[in-house]
């Protein structure tokens, strides 16, 4: 599909049914260019969600919405002005673009010619609509399955609780510049939780995936099942877990979504916005060591159907593999439009932003670690005393101070090389910078996470990738109720 | 007032999404209407960094066909949009099951009086009003302390909200609603280490919010104590939590006691009604009807009148927090919990935050959690942490990258002492929280 007919589905979804025309762009576009913007866009976007939940055995919940609307946003300097509507209609945006390029003072007069954007990248993803891909009838049943078939599992689990969630996107973005570009992505999710009950003691699993695909995704492979089957496992290795050892010893991380590791110690301390305000424990290391020379760590757009993966980012500008560290030495920032324009460089394709209503920001898509050349089993061996964490929930950093904490959802200890008892869920704490420093041993077992990944940065949520193979990390703090 | 024609016009919206339900053989319905506008600037290192204009609304639609429910929602509010949003609610209905539980809540609680709250305080402001107030707020910041080398800016907030909800036993009401802020964050840098830290106050009224100079003087203040922070070692030790956050200790309570938590077992306090949660010091109530708080409310999210409740007396659970829907499916009776709790106070004991640290004499005290390390089902307790050593009830040393843990049954069994040091910027109103003993990972 070329990226004319992504625009020609942009156009026929959002300015079709609201009776905007593409001149009406045009007189937007001159209004806000009557300011000394130095950069500006409209960004329209319509969004189709569904929600399906089954609990207790029947489908409990469903629900459908609608957001729609345009955000105007005008940039001069290092200043934005910016404003937003959820009325797609020519006053209302006139309005807008008065109101947001009063951040430019000084105005001038200009025309802007809006031309389609001529490029042409790769389809990562086809113009699905998840929402028509099964029908409602075929929803359901599928769900209740799924349920029957993972209380057959096993006699100690107690509740189970699965939801699929399918968006369709349409977005318009109109530049100042005098390009439009247009994209229609795709996104599923499923997940089951269960919990587990064994003499009065209780824990829970839970696991899911997804992808910019349709809910046929599901269906392959019997994925969903397999989410089930891990939900299982995880809650009963759970149930026989004791309290985590506390103190600072050697960690082997599993593969695949422990890559979140990745995303809070390095990623988001490598994001543009941060580094040229300098803001953070990254800033002005380019072109320095900051990790291990195993560490090569990239961010990647491009990646066929992920759930990080996007043709084009917010701005209109196609994504790219970018690599942040090679063997340890740092790279590259990620960029968006005005991040990049302030530090002289060109954006990254990471300028992202959760809906019309927020502004963009340079976000991660996909980020993971290339894979070594170190058995996984070679690793574990290597380790006397030690923590095995293959699984986790969520983590957090402070990019200035470069702390980042995660906290694992299944861990192990490791005594002699070999992994013995499951321990509970504890919380590893580091110093992002320091930690890729310690990473001595790289798994030859590169995997991308099942595709769950959700990042919050300023209030805004985006869909996105990790991975990584299998680490051993020589010094890591862990926060067990042992001492 | 215009607002009140504004609400006048949402409730007709409302009426006409009930209505229509019912033209599409829905049993009953409910609708909820929201509209916020509000203005945001921030600025960082003296200048505009952006300025945003704020408009969304969104309307909320659940429909019940018997037993059967099926929810939409749409941000356009066109009578189109209206039926359309209706009639996916209804589509959606024929294929979700039979749920008994499921339904409107009981007419007879449904809130019939409706105090004026003192919620909606518009604050005049315009782009450039605003812009001075964060500079006046970053300047006091900036010019705190020579250690204090860069900004991520100040920020000044102002929202107006109108919420309308509605549904087919006859209940209808809608009000408006004010929120305004002002927020700094600043960094410091000592020996090659940054810190950040911030401060920042809401209310109302912006006549309730702290002096701007002020709340860039306490980001400041806050981000150059932080500075020159070590890794304590291994051990066990006395916890204080500071007051701004301590309320996640409370959080993790509400959670475990709400419905749905209850009634899908993943509670660790399941079964804990008139038990011993707490020390009998302990008394934790809520007052929904404060005028001009933060979390005041008539009604719940289904229109059940709010009551003042205790949560926690003399240490002992006595309520649940439970919706229509929860408490049908525990057996027992809403207690207008639906969306949540409504202005939690946590009684505070004699002791301000000086005599706490002396209290605790040789402890942790805790200024900033990081991660979601608590396991809702079992308690277990384990989260990134910094704050402060402290010796003899004196604060010694700045410390980080520590992990502080252990099991919520056990920390609340193990409550020494709760300040007179209240944050009152949140729903949950507390004093800082001085537990017993916790385990602290570090070196």
């Amino acid at each position: 599909m070329t990226e004319n007919t992504r625009i020609q589905l942009a156009k026929q979804a959002l300015l079709v049914p609201t009776g905007l025309q593409e001149t009406d762009i045009h007189r937007v576009m001159d209004e806000l260019v009557t300011g000394a913007v130095d950069d500006g866009d409209i960004y329209f976007q319509a969004s189709h969600f569904e929600s399906w939940v089954l609990e207790d055995g029947i489908i409990k919940d469903g629900s459908y919405s609608i957001e729609q609307g345009a955000g105007i946003r005008a940039l001069s300097g290092e200043k934005t002005g910016f404003a937003y509507s959820d009325k797609i209609q020519l006053d209302v945006l006139l309005a807008a673009a008065k109101n947001v390029r009063a951040i430019a003072r000084q105005g001038q007069n200009a025309k802007v010619a809006i031309k389609a954007n001529a490029q042409q990248y790769p389809q990562l993803y086809a113009p699905l609509n998840p929402l028509k891909s099964l029908k409602d009838q075929e929803k359901v049943d599928f769900l209740r399955r799924i349920d029957v078939a993972t209380r057959q599992l096993d006699t100690r689990i107690e509740q189970v609780i699965i939801s699929m969630v399918g968006v369709q996107e349409h977005i318009l973005i109109a530049n100042v510049g005098g390009s439009l570009s247009g994209d229609v992505r795709p996104l599923v999710r499923m997940n089951v939780t269960v919990i587990v009950e064994e003499n009065g003691e209780r824990e829970q699993g839970s696991m899911g995936g997804g992808a910019r695909s349709d809910y046929s995704y599901f269906l392959d492979e019997d994925k969903a099942m397999s989410y089930a089957k891990e939900a299982v496992r995880l809650a009963l290795v759970n149930l026989e877990a004791i309290p985590a050892p506390a103190g600072t010893m050697q960690v082997v991380l599993g593969a695949g979504w422990p890559g979140i590791l990745l995303h809070e110690a390095v990623g988001h301390g490598l994001e543009g916005d941060f580094n040229r305000k300098g803001t953070s424990a990254f800033s002005g290391k380019m072109g320095e060591k900051v990790a291990s020379s195993l560490c090569t760590i990239v961010d990647d757009g491009t990646l066929d159907g992920r759930r990080g993966s996007l043709s084009i980012d917010d701005e209109g500008t196609p994504t790219q593999c970018t690599t942040l560290i090679e063997n340890g030495i740092l790279k590259s920032y990620m960029q968006d439009k005005l991040n990049a324009r302030l530090m002289g460089t060109v954006s990254t394709g990471n300028g992202r932003r959760e809906s019309y209503a927020h502004t963009p920001m340079p976000r991660m898509t996909n980020t993971y670690m290339l894979a070594g050349e170190s058995e996984p089993e070679e690793i574990i061996a290597s380790v006397k005393n030690g923590l095995y964490a293959k699984n986790f929930s969520g983590g957090q950093v402070d990019i200035t101070s470069g702390k980042f904490v995660f906290s694992a959802s299944e861990a192990y200890l490791i005594e002699n090389g070999k992994i013995t008892q499951a321990v509970k869920g504890a919380t590893l704490i580091g110093n992002g910078p320091e930690v890729m420093t310690q990473v001595s041993m790289v798994g030859n077992d590169l995997e991308l996470d099942s595709g769950v990944g959700t990042c919050g940065k300023e209030g805004q949520s985006v869909p996105v990738g990790v991975g990584q193979p299998s680490l051993k990390i020589d010094s890591l703090t862990v926060g067990g109720t042992q001492v | 007032m215009q607002t009140q024609e504004e609400i006048k016009q949402l409730e007709a919206i409302i009426q006409e999404s009930l209505a229509e339900a019912k033209k599409q053989g829905a049993t009953s319905a409910s609708s909820g209407l929201s509209v916020d506008t509000g203005l945001s600037v921030n600025v960082r290192l003296g200048e505009v960094d952006t300025i945003e204009h704020h408009r969304s609304q969104g309307l909320g639609v659940t429909v019940y066909f018997g037993q059967k429910k099926g929810s939409a929602s749409s941000t356009d509010l066109s009578l189109n949009s209206i039926k359309e949003t209706v009639t996916a609610a209804c589509s959606i209905a024929r294929y979700t099951n039979d749920d008994k539980y499921a339904g409107l809540p009981d007419a007879k609680r449904l809130a019939t009086e409706f105090k004026d709250l003192e919620l909606y305080h518009p604050w005049q402001l315009d782009a450039d009003d605003a812009v001075d107030i964060a500079i006046r707020c970053e300047d006091s910041a900036r010019q705190y302390d020579a250690e204090i080398s860069n900004s991520e800016g100040a920020a000044v907030d102002s929202f107006e909200s109108l919420h309308v909800m509605g549904n087919s036993l006859g209940f209808l009401h809608g009000y408006a609603s004010t929120r305004h802020s002002i927020s700094c964050s600043v960094l410091g840098e000592r020996d090659g280490n940054m810190e950040r830290d911030y401060w920042y106050s809401v209310a109302r009224d912006q006549k309730n919010i702290e002096d701007a100079a002020q709340i860039g003087t306490k980001a400041a203040e806050r981000t150059i104590k932080r500075l020159g922070a070590q890794q304590l070692s291994t051990r066990k030790a006395p916890v204080l939590y500071s007051a701004e956050i301590a309320g996640s200790l409370i959080g993790s309570l509400l959670s475990a006691i709400s419905g749905s938590s209850l009634y899908r077992k993943s509670s660790f306090l399941l079964d804990s009604l008139d038990t011993q949660l707490f020390p009998e010091f302990m008394n934790i109530y809520e007052q929904p009807h404060l005028l001009g708080a933060l979390g005041s409310a008539m009604y719940d999210s289904e229109g059940i009148a709010t009551q003042a409740h205790d949560i926690i007396k003399d240490g002992t659970l006595k309520t649940y927090l439970l919706s229509s829907y929860a408490a049908r499916k525990l057996g027992m009776e809403s207690t207008g919990h639906a969306g949540g709790v409504h202005n939690l106070c946590v009684q505070s004991g004699e002791q301000d935050f000086t005599q706490l640290l002396q209290t605790m004499n040789t402890g942790l005290l805790v200024t900033e959690l990081m991660g979601q390390g608590v396991n809702p089902v079992t308690g277990d307790y384990s989260r990134g942490a910094s704050g402060f050593w402290v010796e003899n009830g004196i604060i010694q040393y700045p410390v980080e990258e520590i992990t502080i843990a252990g099991n919520l049954k056990d920390m609340f069994q193990h409550i020494v002492a709760i300040g007179n040091d209240i944050d009152i910027r949140g729903n949950v109103r507390i004093g800082s929280v001085l537990i017993e003993e916790m385990a602290i990972a570090g070196e």
